[in-house]
C-alpha cells in the first residue's frame, strides 16, 4: 500500500471537499445503498463550499491528490441564495492558481450534490476519475 | 509533534464495517500517530458500555482529544459529544471519522482498498483532533415573547397555540384588516366553511387573550440582537414606532395572487376575470349570477395561469401553485348551487385535485362540468366577440379537436406568487429561493426553520398551499419557537468564524461578503479590524477565502486543520 508517484497506471486519489448539510448527506447516501466508487476517493466536510479556500486545492495537488473535487450545496444551500455562484468564483482562482503552479486547471471540478444526489456522485467519481487517469497518462507522455 | 493526548476508537459496527474493512489493521496503524495515547476496537461504538469505557479512559489517561471512528456523524456526532462532556472533556475537542457510510458500505467489493482507505480517515481525524482547541457554547436567556409577522389564518392560528402554551405574542399585519386571503372568502374547499367565518372565530378568540396584541397597519422595520434574545422596532400607521423584545419571531407573511399583463389570455377584456375576484363576486351575490349587469349564462374557467409557465418565458414560475385546481371545481361547485342551469367549461392541463379533493372533481364530473385539456405548450387564445368571450381551444381528450366556446364570463386560474416583501426580507436578513418564496434549512428534515436562528417560516411565505397546509406548518413554527422559548436559554453553536485582529488591516472584504451583518468594525490596539458578532454568525465561511490577508478561520474547519487532513490523508500507508 502507498501513496505512490505518479503513475497513469495507478487509480487516481481524488480529495472530496462536500458539505456537512447538503453534499456530505449525499455521498452518505451513495454508501448507504452500496454502490461503489473508488476507494481512492476521499471526503474532507466542510459546512459550505464557499468557504473553500483556493490555498487548499492546491496543497492538496502538490501534496499529491490527482484531483480535488468539490460536491457543492447548488441552490440548495441554506447559507447563501448566490452559492454556485460564490463557489464559482473560488474554482475559477483555484483553477488558476494551479495553472500558476504548473498543474492542470482540470484537476479541480465542482458540480452541485444534493442530499439525495447518491446516484450523481457515483457518476460523477467515476467519470472524474476516468478523466483524471487519461490525464495522468497525456502528462507522463510529455514527460518522457 | 504534540503534546496532546487523544483517544482513537474504531468500531466494528457489529459487522457493517469489520466485515469490508480490517479495524484490527486500521487500529495498529494508527496507534502510533502523534498524540494518540489510547487506541481501542469497539463492537458498537454507540453501546452504553463502550460509551462508559471511553469515559474512564478519558479520565485515567487525562486525555485532551477523542476520535471515534464510526457511522456517519449525522447519526452520533451529538452522542459522542456528550460522552465527551461527561468524561470532563471540551466536546468540540471530539471528532467523528465516517468509516461505514464512506468507506465500508461504499467499497464492499476490496476489503484492502478499504481498510487502506479506513487508515488515511482515521488518521485525518487524528489529525484535526490534534489541533481542536476547547470551546464553549454561548449560553443566551431567551424572552417568553413571539413576534408574528401577518395575520392572516396561518399567523392567527400561531398566535393562539403560543398564547395556550403561555407565551406572549405580537402580532403585526401590514394591511388595516386582518385575515389574509381567508378573510376575503365565503366558502371554501374541503368542508365548505366560509373563510370570512373562520377568520372570525380567530381573530375573537384572540380580542380574549391577555398575552396576544395584534398592531394592524403596521410592519416591522427593525431586527437586532440574536436567537432568544431580538430586539425589534415596529412602525404603526407609518408614524408611531414600538421597541419589543421577543424571543422568536414567526414569518407568515402569505402570498399574492399572480399579476396578469394586459392581454394575457384576454385579461383586460370585458368579461375576463381572475379566480379571487370571481370567488369574491360569486360570495357576494345571491340568487342569480350577473356580470356588468349581464346574465351569466355560461362560464369558462383556464387553470395554470401564471404556474407552471415554460422555460422560455422571462422569469417564469416554473412551480405548480398547489390550490387552484381544486379552488376552482369547488368554485365552480358553488356556481351549481346558486344557478344549476349555468354551463361550465374548464380549460386545465393536468388536473392535481391530490388526495381526497379527488372528490370534487368527481362531483364536477358528475354535475355536468366539461373538462378539456389543452396542451403545454398550445394555451387557449382568448377574443371578445359581441358580448361574449371567444375562446379557441385544442382538446387532447378528443385527439387535438378544435372546440370554439363562447362564454359570458372567463374566469383565469391565477397562481400564487411571493409577496413583494424586501423590505421585510432585508431587515430580517431571510433567505428567498429560486421561486421567490422565503427559504428553509431543508425541505424534508428542518421545514420551518431558517438560516437565521430563531426566525421561522409558515404558511404559504414558504410557497403556495392551501389553507389546511398553511396552518400545519404554522403549527410546526409554533413548535418549534415553542421548544426553544419555553427551555428558557438557548446555547449557540462555537463553530464560526474568528479573525486574527493582528492580520486584519480592515479592507472590508468580509463585511461585504456576509449575507448576515455578522462582522463589525471596532478598534484593536490603536487600529481597525473586523471583528465576528458571535450570536449572528452562521459559521458558513464564505468570508474565509475572501480575506486577502488570510486573517479569518472558521473554528473546527481551520487552516491548519484542513491542511493537516490533507497531508494525513494523503500519507504513505504502511
Ligand atoms: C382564489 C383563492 C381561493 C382559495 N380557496 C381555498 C380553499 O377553498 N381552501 C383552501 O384550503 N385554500 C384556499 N386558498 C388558499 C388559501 O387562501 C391560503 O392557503 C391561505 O390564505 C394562506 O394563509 P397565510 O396566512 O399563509 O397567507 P395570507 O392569507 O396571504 O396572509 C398573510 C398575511 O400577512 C400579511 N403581510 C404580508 N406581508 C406583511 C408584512 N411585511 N408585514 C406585516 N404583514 C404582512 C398580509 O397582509 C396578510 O394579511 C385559496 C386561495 C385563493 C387565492
Amino acid at each position: 500500500m502507498s501513496a505512490g508517484n505518479s503513475n497513469s497506471s495507478r487509480v487516481p486519489r481524488i480529495l472530496v471537499f462536500s458539505t456537512n448539510n447538503i453534499s456530505d448527506p449525499g455521498i452518505d447516501m451513495a454508501g448507504g445503498s452500496h454502490m461503489s466508487y473508488s476507494p481512492a476517493v476521499l471526503v474532507i466536510p466542510v459546512p459550505c463550499s464557499s468557504g473553500i479556500k483556493p490555498s487548499w486545492v492546491l496543497h492538496a495537488i502538490d501534496a499529491g491528490f490527482d484531483g480535488v473535487f468539490i460536491a457543492a450545496d447548488g441552490t440548495d444551500c441554506a447559507y447563501l441564495q448566490d452559492c454556485t455562484k460564490r463557489t464559482g468564483e473560488i474554482v475559477q482562482k483555484a483553477q488558476s492558481l494551479l495553472e500558476k503552479h504548473g498543474h492542470d486547471p482540470r484537476r479541480l471540478k465542482m458540480a452541485a450534490i444534493c442530499s439525495v444526489c447518491a446516484e450523481s456522485f457515483q457518476s460523477h467519481m467515476d467519470k472524474f476519475e476516468a478523466a483524471l487517469m487519461k490525464l495522468n497518462s497525456t502528462e507522463e507522455k510529455v514527460a518522457q | 509533534m504534540t503534546d496532546r493526548r487523544i483517544g482513537v476508537y474504531i468500531c466494528y459496527c457489529g459487522g457493517n464495517i469489520s466485515d469490508y474493512v480490517e479495524v484490527e489493521k486500521v487500529r495498529v496503524a494508527i496507534s502510533r500517530d502523534p498524540g494518540v495515547v489510547v487506541a481501542k476496537t469497539t463492537m458498537f461504538a454507540c453501546s452504553d458500555a463502550a460509551q462508559e469505557e471511553m469515559i474512564e479512559d478519558i479520565k485515567t489517561n487525562k486525555l485532551d482529544g477523542l476520535v471515534v471512528a464510526s457511522c456517519s456523524p449525522k447519526l452520533h456526532l451529538f452522542t459522542f459529544r456528550a460522552v465527551a462532556e461527561r468524561a470532563g472533556l471540551n466536546p468540540y475537542q471530539y471528532v467523528q471519522v465516517n468509516l461505514r457510510e464512506q468507506d465500508s458500505w461504499a467499497h464492499q467489493h476490496d476489503k484492502d482498498q478499504a481498510t487502506e482507505k479506513g487508515i488515511r480517515l482515521v488518521r485525518a481525524g487524528i489529525a484535526k483532533c490534534a489541533l481542536t482547541e476547547p470551546l464553549s457554547t454561548m449560553r443566551i436567556k431567551t424572552a417568553p415573547r413571539v413576534l408574528i409577522i401577518g395575520a392572516g389564518v396561518a399567523g392567527l392560528r400561531a398566535a393562539l397555540s403560543l398564547s395556550d402554551m403561555g407565551l406572549s405574542v405580537f402580532v403585526i399585519e401590514k394591511e388595516a384588516e386582518i385575515g389574509g386571503w381567508v378573510g376575503k372568502f365565503g366558502s371554501m374547499f374541503p368542508n365548505d366553511r366560509k373563510g370570512i367565518d373562520l377568520i372570525g372565530t380567530l381573530a375573537g378568540e384572540a380580542g380574549q387573550r391577555d398575552n396576544i396584541k395584534i398592531f394592524t397597519s403596521s410592519e416591522l422595520i427593525e431586527k437586532g440582537g440574536s436567537i432568544g434574545d431580538f430586539s425589534v422596532v415596529i412602525q404603526v400607521e407609518g408614524k408611531e414606532k414600538i421597541s419589543l423584545n421577543v424571543g422568536t419571531v414567526i414569518v407568515a407573511t402569505g402570498f399574492d395572487s399572480y399579476r396578469l399583463t394586459e392581454g394575457e389570455f384576454g385579461y383586460g377584456l370585458d368579461g375576463v376575470i381572475t379566480l379571487p375576484d370571481f370567488k369574491m363576486m360569486l360570495d357576494k351575490s345571491n340568487g342569480s349570477l350577473a356580470f356588468n349587469g349581464r346574465k351569466i349564462k355560461d362560464i369558462a374557467y383556464i387553470y395554470c395561469v401564471g404556474s407552471r409557465q415554460p422555460r422560455e418565458m422571462e422569469n417564469p414560475n416554473l412551480y405548480c401553485s398547489r390550490y387552484c385546481c381544486t379552488a376552482a371545481v369547488h368554485t365552480s361547485l358553488e356556481v351549481g348551487k346558486k344557478d344549476k342551469s349555468i354551463h361550465q367549461f374548464h380549460l386545465y392541463r393536468d388536473m392535481r385535485t391530490y388526495g381526497k379533493y379527488e372528490l370534487l372533481y368527481n362531483s364536477a364530473l358528475n354535475n355536468g362540468s366539461v373538462f378539456i385539456k389543452y396542451a403545454d405548450d398550445d394555451f387557449p387564445k382568448v377574443e371578445r366577440a359581441g358580448d361574449k368571450v371567444h375562446i379557441k381551444v385544442k382538446d387532447l381528450l378528443s385527439h387535438g379537436e378544435e372546440f370554439d366556446i363562447e362564454v359570458d364570463l372567463l374566469i383565469l386560474v391565477t397562481g400564487m406568487i411571493p409577496r413583494k416583501n424586501n423590505k421585510l426580507a432585508d431587515v430580517l436578513k431571510l433567505p428567498i429561493g429560486m421561486d421567490g418564496f422565503f427559504n428553509e434549512i431543508h425541505p424534508k428534515l428542518r421545514p420551518v426553520e431558517t438560516v437565521i436562528d430563531g426566525v421561522f417560516i409558515a404558511g404559504a411565505s414558504q410557497g403556495p398551499k392551501t389553507l389546511a397546509e398553511s396552518v400545519t406548518s404554522s403549527m410546526a413554527a409554533v413548535s418549534k419557537s415553542a421548544a426553544l422559548l419555553m427551555k428558557g436559554y438557548v446555547d449557540l453553536e462555537p463553530l464560526i468564524a474568528k479573525i486574527d485582529p493582528e492580520r486584519c488591516v480592515w479592507c472590508d472584504e468580509c463585511t461585504k461578503a456576509c449575507p448576515y451583518g455578522a462582522i463589525e468594525k471596532v478598534s484593536a490596539d490603536g487600529k481597525e479590524v473586523a471583528r465576528i458578532i458571535p450570536s449572528l454568525c452562521k459559521g458558513g465561511g464564505t468570508c474565509v477565502p475572501l480575506c486577502p490577508q488570510d486573517a479569518i478561520d472558521v473554528e473546527g474547519y481551520t487552516d491548519v486543520q484542513i491542511t493537516a487532513m490533507i497531508d494525513s490523508l494523503i500519507k504513505e500507508v504502511k
